[in-house]
């Protein structure tokens, strides 16, 4: 694999390889969190907190680490921080504690921690992983607020709970319950599938254009 | 052991409260496993037995070392014991890797065709969110059906049955729909993962209709 440079490592996390809309990890947060933004960005803050610490302690013992017993032990230095993170925002930010609710001890089996660690972090050195801790924290705290952002405009009529759209609006509720975030998150996912298959076509295009020049 | 709160926490769990559905745990699964229904059974099994162990042994767990009321730590230090609520995630996610890595060892030797039968599902089952979820509902409490405090030992090991019930059923449900709509005309940007994402925004929709039974 070549070397990228750092800046990339940084950036790919935020879109060529977005840990939800590319990769499809870390799931459940994404649709239940997703309600409004403050509590998009609450847990975004936090999961990107547990990724980049996880990830750069896991870079220095990877080394020490026997094989056969990584799984466990990322976890247990997974679940550490996840512990301090629970502890600090039940003092700090009670109200947000209170809104993510399970969600907050369930950053332990998200899937793009353990899979960042499993795939990136055991094989790459302190600086990388940091930089790919923080960019894939990016990434999923973008698509959090995105989607947290369209759920409350339309689902509740207000920004960062400022009413936007004035007293008369008759909120679409279904867009803050579950069903909502299925449909708003496939249809991000048709988005991607649809840039990739026009990407696709046009490579090809191009390709059949080479062929036929040449010939 | 009051049959009729049981009774309860089963009606709640499968369908008023379903894990997949309406608290968005256990989507990582859903969406990844649910392509044929030969592989949706193997891990809806798979998951009800994890579940329901592990509910037990992380009660356990709770009780005898964690709570100070009851904890056994007490008689080694002379009377009051130590508040270790702290190491909650810690305690509950080893204690869950561990009992997956033991399962799967047994298995292993006495059972093979089982074991080779559910292949990578098992190991899988430590980073569900839906195990996890389950242990710590346990102790926050099902307080939409009046259950404010810890469950009992009964009613965990219940919970956590039911629960991977409701999700085996979700599993099962998804994975027919999902073999007829492999053969069904989808737009191209929609094949595959979106429109799995619709149908089960539909399906939240269906379950929606149980959200107001009060038992």
């Amino acid at each position: 694999m070549a070397q990228r440079s750092l800046w990339k490592e940084f950036t790919k996390g935020i879109i060529q390889e977005n840990p939800t809309l590319c990769i499809v990890l870390g799931l459940c947060p994404t649709l239940a969190i997703s309600t409004s933004l403050k509590n998009a960005f609450g847990m975004g803050i936090a999961a990107t907190f547990v990724l980049v610490c996880s990830n750069i302690i896991i870079s220095i013992i990877k080394n020490i680490v026997p094989n056969k017993i990584r799984i466990p032990i990322y976890i247990v230095v997974i679940a550490t921080f996840v512990s301090i993170v629970e502890m600090v925002m039940g003092a700090y930010t009670p109200a947000l504690y209170k809104a993510l609710g399970i969600f907050v001890p369930l950053i332990v089996v998200n899937c793009i921690i353990l899979g960042r660690a499993e795939a990136f972090a055991n094989k790459n050195s302190v600086l990388r992983s940091l930089l790919d801790g923080i960019g894939m924290g990016v990434g999923f705290t973008v698509v959090l607020a995105f989607i947290g952002l369209i759920r409350e405009i339309i689902g509740d009529g207000k920004i960062w709970s400022y009413p936007i759209l004035g007293a008369h609006y008759e909120p679409m509720l279904i867009i803050i319950m579950p069903p909502g975030g299925f449909f708003i998150l496939g249809s991000m996912l048709a988005y991607m599938k649809w840039k990739n298959i026009r990407k696709e076509t046009q490579k090809l295009k191009l390709k059949q254009a080479e062929i036929r020049a040449h010939s | 052991m009051d049959l009729k709160i049981l009774f309860m926490i089963i009606i709640f769990s499968i369908f008023i409260q379903n894990f997949v559905l309406t608290r968005f745990l256990g989507l990582c699964p859903f969406f990844g496993v649910s392509q044929k229904l030969s592989s949706a059974i193997g891990m809806g099994f798979a998951v009800i037995f994890v579940m329901s162990c592990a509910n037990a042994l992380t009660w356990l767990v709770e009780t005898y070392l964690l709570d100070p009321t009851t904890s056994l730590l007490g008689t080694f230090t002379g009377g009051i014991a130590p508040d270790l609520t702290f190491l909650r995630t810690i305690a509950y996610i080893l204690v869950i890797a561990a009992f997956v890595q033991f399962v799967e060892m047994v298995l292993q030797k006495n059972a093979p065709a089982l074991y080779r039968a559910l292949g990578i599902y098992l190991p899988l089952i430590t980073t569900n969110c839906a195990v996890l979820g389950s242990a710590v509902l346990n102790v926050s409490g099902l307080s939409s059906i009046g259950l404010d405090g810890k469950l009992n030992f009964p009613q965990s090991v219940v919970q956590g049955f039911a629960s991977g019930t409701g999700f085996m059923l979700m599993l099962l449900l998804m994975s027919g729909l999902r073999e007829r709509l492999e053969l069904d005309t989808i737009p191209a940007s929609f094949k595959g993962l979106p429109i799995a994402f619709i149908t089960a925004g539909c399906m939240a929709i269906a379950f929606m209709g149980f959200a107001g039974f009060s038992l």
